[in-house]
């Protein structure tokens, strides 16, 4: 059947297009054109798509709503910070230490999946972040000392606690913005592949109807947790990258309603489509730092701008802007061509 | 064949199916009565969503009520439901695909397997367009699709020419025909169309309020005067 292969290969081909160009454009043409903060900025647009990409794995694939996901990003980037001062291996182990570490936690907190959904779910992970903010509020981040919490006796954080390494060749912000949109990308990748395979079909059959899953002979046990494992393990490695995005992570910048924001931010993006992530990393790091740094706003109106936005998306945009842009867009070229098209018709009935 | 033995489901204080044993037979079996009769409960106990009370169903020599109910796809059951329930989101490849994969069968065979369901059941769309933006006609035959690939050895239809118009329902009926030949499974077909019904099935069961009330020869059950008087009703119940 070639013209199904054709067709198939043509899409394909597009969106690596697009997907290669754009990742050109971060890679080589930003770190030119941008100055530093915003580097900075786009540093953590890139890490939070990643988590946005993580909620929609589970709830945009699986239809698995969980509020949890910056507290998963939390605990990767704990996990990172203790590891990174503990030992001295290569950042690139830190990257999967902290992934493999918050996947075995995300799997965990996913067990109640199994028997619980839509808002029990929602509250079961929303508290789930509670808990890690209170434990963050009464042992922050590691700060290079012996123990379990690798904490300095005294508790505080001084100026000497030095910040957790970069990989040895990218340690300016700029070679540090290149290796997070690689890793980022990788991890892109890595959903990618499951979204368009066998497991990313079994997720999309659960979505449909567990029922009909089961009867597909579907292990929704096993494809259930396996969405929270991979959700849990792209998270965990942003965790890791933030942490040595910052250098000394504190707890007062993670707080229980960040999972909120970025559940919103990414049901905005668009919870079905991988770009969509990319699109709730925007908006949630970029229009921050241009309301505070840029327009001298205050970045509280956000969630106002938040709030519209998410009435929008469940009202009459269920794809998020992802999926409405390009049909807004294709209206408006059909109108402009439309009005174009009656004016030669018009002169010619004068004549 | 399925022998099916005594069996009964209990939910609180209701008996939906009560002490029931019958045979299918093969080829393709219809399974009727009035709503509520229990023919979806049944289907139900087929596919592990429901857990008997009492009886077994034995499927092929093996004891069908033991198994997961997700590995009974491996095994080889097939289901359609009441309402349609191909994945909106998924291609109509991906839709019959993912059975596949899910079926045990042999990987390298898999696109030619998926290519020749959808031909079977007379799909004239791209196979790599989206469910979601198919019409109930084609999205019926999706499912059929989905119910006949990777050898299954026992496809349940339940209801599937619901709603649809009666020359929709005639190219549906030759489909439904061919699946014992072309794929050695058994089929039991449950649908309130008689005509359907008729034109399919050698044998059929009927089932009313729970209990079997006739079973055997197609023509021969559908004459039957307890079987007219289940769905027609009595003047001495009026």
């Amino acid at each position: 059947m070639s013209p199904l292969s054709a067709y198939l290969q043509r899409g394909v081909a597009v969106r690596a297009t697009v997907a290669v160009a754009l990742l050109a454009v971060a890679l080589f043409v930003l770190p030119h054109t941008a100055g530093a903060d915003w580097i900075t900025t786009f540093t953590s647009v890139a890490i939070y798509s990643v988590v946005a990409l993580g909620f929609g794995i589970l709830y945009g694939r699986v239809g698995m709503i969980s509020l949890g996901q910056v507290a998963l990003l939390t605990i990767g980037c704990w996990i990172g910070t203790r590891f990174a001062y503990a030992t001295s291996l290569p950042f690139p182990f830190l990257l999967l230490l902290a992934g493999g570490i918050t996947c075995v936690i995300g799997v965990l907190v996913g067990l109640p999946a199994l028997r619980l959904s839509g808002l029990y779910l929602a509250l079961i992970t929303l508290m789930f972040a509670g808990a890690t903010t209170v434990f963050l509020s009464v042992n922050d981040f590691p700060s290079g000392n012996n123990g379990f919490l690798g904490k300095a006796s005294t508790g505080a954080l001084t100026t000497s606690t030095p910040p957790v390494r970069r990989p040895s060749w990218a340690v300016a912000d700029v070679a540090y913005y290149r290796y997070t949109v690689i890793v980022c990308a990788i991890l892109f990748l890595l959903a990618l592949v499951h979204v368009s395979t066998k497991p990313g079909r079994a997720w999309a059959t659960i979505r449909e109807s567990e029922p009909a899953a089961i009867a597909a002979g579907v292990n929704i046990t096993l494809y259930k947790l396996w969405a929270f494992a991979l959700a849990s393990f792209v998270t965990g490695v942003a965790g890791c990258l933030l942490a040595a995005q910052v250098g000394v992570p504190r707890a007062i910048t993670f707080q229980t309603q960040d999972s909120l924001t970025l559940a919103a931010t990414a049901l905005i993006g668009g919870i079905f489509s991988i770009w969509g992530a990319i699109l709730a990393g925007v908006f949630n790091q970029l229009l921050p730092f241009l309301f505070q740094a840029q327009w001298g706003l205050n970045p509280n109106f956000l969630l106002i701008i938040f709030g519209a936005g998410l009435l929008q998306v469940l009202l009459t945009a269920p794809g998020g802007l992802v999926d409405q842009f390009p049909k807004d867009m294709a209206s408006l070229a059909r109108l402009i061509f439309s009005g174009f098209r009656k004016l030669p018709r018009a002169r010619g009935t004068e004549k | 064949m399925i022998e099916v033995t005594a069996l009964t489901v209990r939910f609180a204080g209701v008996t939906p199916i009560d002490d029931v044993s019958v045979v299918f037979p093969g080829g393709t079996c219809g399974l009727i009565g009035p709503n509520g009769a229990g023919k979806t409960t049944f289907f139900n106990v087929l596919s592990g969503f429901v857990r008997p009370a009492a009886g077994t169903v034995t499927a092929f020599g093996e004891n069908l009520l033991k198994m997961a109910d997700y590995r009974r796809a491996r095994w080889g059951l097939r289901r359609t439901f009441q309402t349609e329930m191909a994945v909106e989101q998924l291609s109509i490849f991906d839709n019959v695909a993912m059975i596949h994969e899910h079926s045990g069968a042999k990987r390298s065979a898999r696109r030619d397997d998926v290519l020749s369901a959808i031909e079977f059941v007379g799909l004239n769309a791209n196979p790599s367009s989206k469910v979601g933006r198919l019409g109930a006609r084609e999205r019926r035959l999706v499912e059929v699709a989905r119910a006949v690939v990777g050898r299954p050895r026992v496809v349940l239809l339940d209801e599937p020419a619901a709603g649809l118009p009666d020359e929709e329902t005639g190219h549906l009926s030759a489909v439904i025909k061919q699946i014992p030949e072309r794929y050695g499974a058994l089929v039991i077909l449950v649908d309130h169309d008689m005509a359907l019904v008729s034109a399919c099935c050698e044998t059929t069961a009927v089932l009313d309020f729970g209990k079997l009330i006739a079973s055997g020869p197609t023509a021969e059950v559908l004459r039957n005067e307890h079987v007219i008087r289940a769905y027609l009703g009595t003047e001495e119940e009026l």
